[in-house]
């Protein structure tokens, strides 16, 4: 079974600043992965370097075994929440709906099987009473849900997901962590942009440890210890942040 | 009125409406995407550019619709090109991008344009129209090209309608679906640049930015779907071009443009106004509601505590002197007048003797409000566990205040002396309460 993602070499650079220097890592099928690092680490950029969505400078990515443009299809991609203009004109239903435009080809519009489907996303995050709700109405954790929909109903193998847990409630994280485990079960690979330390061993299974260059990838158990962390966050890891951290 | 008719079917006139209107459709159209992009004023930008354009085009090739429009769309592009660079490649803000290079090609344009009015070139009047607009000096070739762009215009909105909707709403997940961001981004911009150059003769390159947006701005009021949006700015956008080329055509030495964005801004005004939701008497309406709803809640919640302190120390009197409620409240005069009327009228408050009392409803009210109040509180501070506040209330969970004690764990979270008034309503809310008082 080849790898969920092989990156080589990958560097990238807004204007002359390096924010990814020579990251080069593989990650394995049907796990929960999380990548973790300082504010400023290149998580986001490594997300998008990776999907091909910002120039890279250099390196090479196969996901599935092949390359990126061939798999798009097999890659569901959330994007952070504060990315987008949420008092765009339109409703819940169709932000889910937009992760079937691939599917649905050029110059055609979404038929009655599309919306049966995104129905049925949404009610797998919950959110199926808010289909018809214009999307400025819902809150910041009912938002992420639809995007997390959106991702949903794209049925890909490989999930990128970018800060999923940013500023939602206790029970849209709850819901969120328990959708991404069922997905996992399903032999899916869903890969997480995630910033919260204490919940690191919790929810994922493999880590990557990321501060512009790579620190550290591997399983939770060996790759989630405090001399990789505080090689990964230098002196910003304070010492009552290690003592919380259930190592 | 027979003189009417029969110029409204001059085909002159019906032709350069009917190119107005398709126009000012066409425009509407394309301005509501340009609107959600946020590049309202890049599009004001690229039509005040135009202007160098249209003179260059003149100069080299003479009166040619073809070579002024070419000459249009290349400073055009090229404005909006500056733009990009100017903001990317230094610290210079993009709004200050944009009020550079639209004033030096302005400036450029309005030099060529003197140039070209002073000197003694051929078939050179009229060229200063393109700066308000005259649609009355469309001819024939002109119309045709004006319908034949239009509807280009149209179509590509219409079948690219759902691509550029996700390219405009959120452009990194389209790009991780594989859609083709760069086809799509040079698609919109090459929209843009046909409408204003297209739109120009008849508008004037000062006011093309307001076809372009007013209609989208004003659409937006009335819908929260794109396509509706999109529509319905073609239609305002339509309407408003035809009022200007008829007007602008009966009376003369009046410039078409500034017509067409006055009837334009009329619809606006209307939207601004009085659109529900959105609009600002609406919006006026719902907030001096909400503020006597909290204020009728807050002189309930107050009345309510103060019997519950007045039956925990065994008096049983359900009177209050007007006094007595200023000084519990701390509200202004007024506002507690309006707030006293307010309850009255809802049958919540009456009076006996000159004093104040809770009817048997609005003890029970009362009872409900305070009880709510206090659960939110604990709601609040477990609401990691009892989940989201904001939603439970969205899901009306919280109309019944007296059911949703009736869950165990909040139930069990509120003090013993929370819980106090239930029993005081219980035994007290009815409207004897008030009468025995």
């Amino acid at each position: 079974m080849s790898e969920a993602v092989r990156v080589e070499n990958i560097t990238a650079a807004y204007r002359k600043e390096p924010v990814l220097r020579n990251v080069s890592f593989a990650l394995p099928q049907g796990r929960l992965i999380g990548i973790v690092g300082p504010n400023g680490a290149g998580k986001s950029t490594l997300l998008k370097a990776v999907l091909e969505l910002i120039p890279k400078s250099s390196g090479n990515v196969e996901i599935l075994g092949s390359s990126v443009r061939s798999q798009k299809k097999n890659i569901g991609y959330v994007p952070q929440r504060g990315n987008v203009d949420w008092d765009f004109p339109t409703n819940a239903l169709d932000v889910v709906m937009m992760g079937r435009y691939a599917q649905i080809g050029w110059l055609k519009r979404p038929s009655k099987k599309d919306k049966a489907l995104a129905v049925e996303a949404l009610e797998r995050v919950g959110m199926k009473e808010y289909a018809d709700r214009q999307i400025s109405q819902l809150s910041g954790g009912q938002q992420q849900r639809v995007f997390l929909a959106r991702a949903l109903i794209q049925d890909a193998q490989v999930y990128f997901m970018d800060e999923p847990f940013a500023g939602v409630d206790a029970t849209t994280e709850r819901a969120i962590i328990d959708l991404l485990k069922e997905l996992k079960e399903k032999g899916k690979t869903v890969i997480v942009v995630h910033h919260d330390l204490q919940t690191v061993t919790e929810y994922f299974d493999w880590v990557l440890l990321l501060n512009q260059r790579l620190i550290a990838c591997g399983p939770v158990e060996q790759t989630f210890t405090s001399e990789l962390l505080q090689k990964t966050y230098g002196g910003r890891l304070s010492f009552i942040q290690q003592e919380n951290l259930k190592i | 009125m027979q003189e009417w008719l029969q110029f409204l079917s001059s085909p002159n006139l019906q032709w350069v409406m009917a190119g107005a209107a398709l126009l000012g459709l066409a425009s509407g159209v394309v301005g509501s995407f340009v609107l959600l992009r946020k590049e309202s004023l890049v599009g004001d930008a690229m039509a005040h550019a135009a202007l160098p354009g249209i003179c260059l085009g003149f100069l080299v090739f003479g009166r040619e619709t073809l070579a002024l429009m070419g000459g249009a769309a290349l400073t055009g592009l090229l404005a909006v090109y500056a733009i990009r660079a100017v903001h990317s490649q230094s610290k210079i803000k993009q709004d200050a991008a944009i009020g550079i290079v639209l004033s030096v090609f302005f400036g450029f344009g309005i030099v060529l344009l003197t140039m070209i009015t002073n000197g003694s070139y051929s078939q050179s009047s009229g060229i200063d129209e393109f700066i308000f607009g005259q649609a009355a000096s469309l001819v024939g070739a002109d119309v045709q090209i004006l319908i034949a762009s239009a509807l280009v215009l149209l179509i590509l909105s219409f079948l690219f309608f759902k691509e550029l909707k996700l390219l405009i709403f959120d452009p990194l997940f389209a790009g991780g679906i594989g859609l083709p961001i760069r086809f799509l981004n040079a698609l919109l911009s090459s929209m843009v640049v046909l409408v204003v150059i297209t739109g120009i003769q008849t508008v004037g390159v000062i006011l093309m930015a307001a076809l372009l947006i007013t209609p989208a701005v004003t659409a937006r009021y009335w819908t929260d779907r794109l396509g509706v949006m999109a529509v319905l700015s073609g239609l305002i956008g339509g309407l408003s071009g035809a009022v200007g080329a008829l007007l602008s055509s009966t009376i003369s030495g009046l410039p078409t443009g500034p017509v067409i964005v006055v009837t334009a801004t009329a619809f606006f005004l209307i939207s601004f106004l009085f659109a529900p939701q959105r609009g600002i008497l609406f919006r006026m309406m719902e907030t001096r509601k909400n503020t006597q709803f909290v204020l009728n809640n807050f002189l309930l919640d107050t009345m309510y505590e103060k019997l519950e302190k007045r039956y925990a120390a065994g008096q049983y009197s359900a009177l209050f002197s007007r006094r007595e409620l200023e000084e519990q409240t701390r509200l202004p005069r007024n506002g507690l007048e309006k707030t006293i009327q307010a309850l009255q009228k809802q049958g919540l408050l009456t009076q006996t003797d000159g004093k104040y009392v809770l009817t048997g409803t609005g003890l029970a009210y009362a009872y409900d409000s305070s009880l709510l109040r206090r659960i939110q509180d604990i709601h609040l501070t477990h609401e990691a566990e009892l989940g989201s506040w904001k939603e439970a209330s969205a899901n009306g969970d919280l109309r019944k205040p007296r059911d949703y004690l009736m869950n165990e764990r909040i139930h069990s979270l509120l003090t013993a002396e929370q819980k106090l008034p239930v029993s005081l309503a219980i035994k007290q809310s009815s409207i004897e309460y008030a009468d025995q008082a």
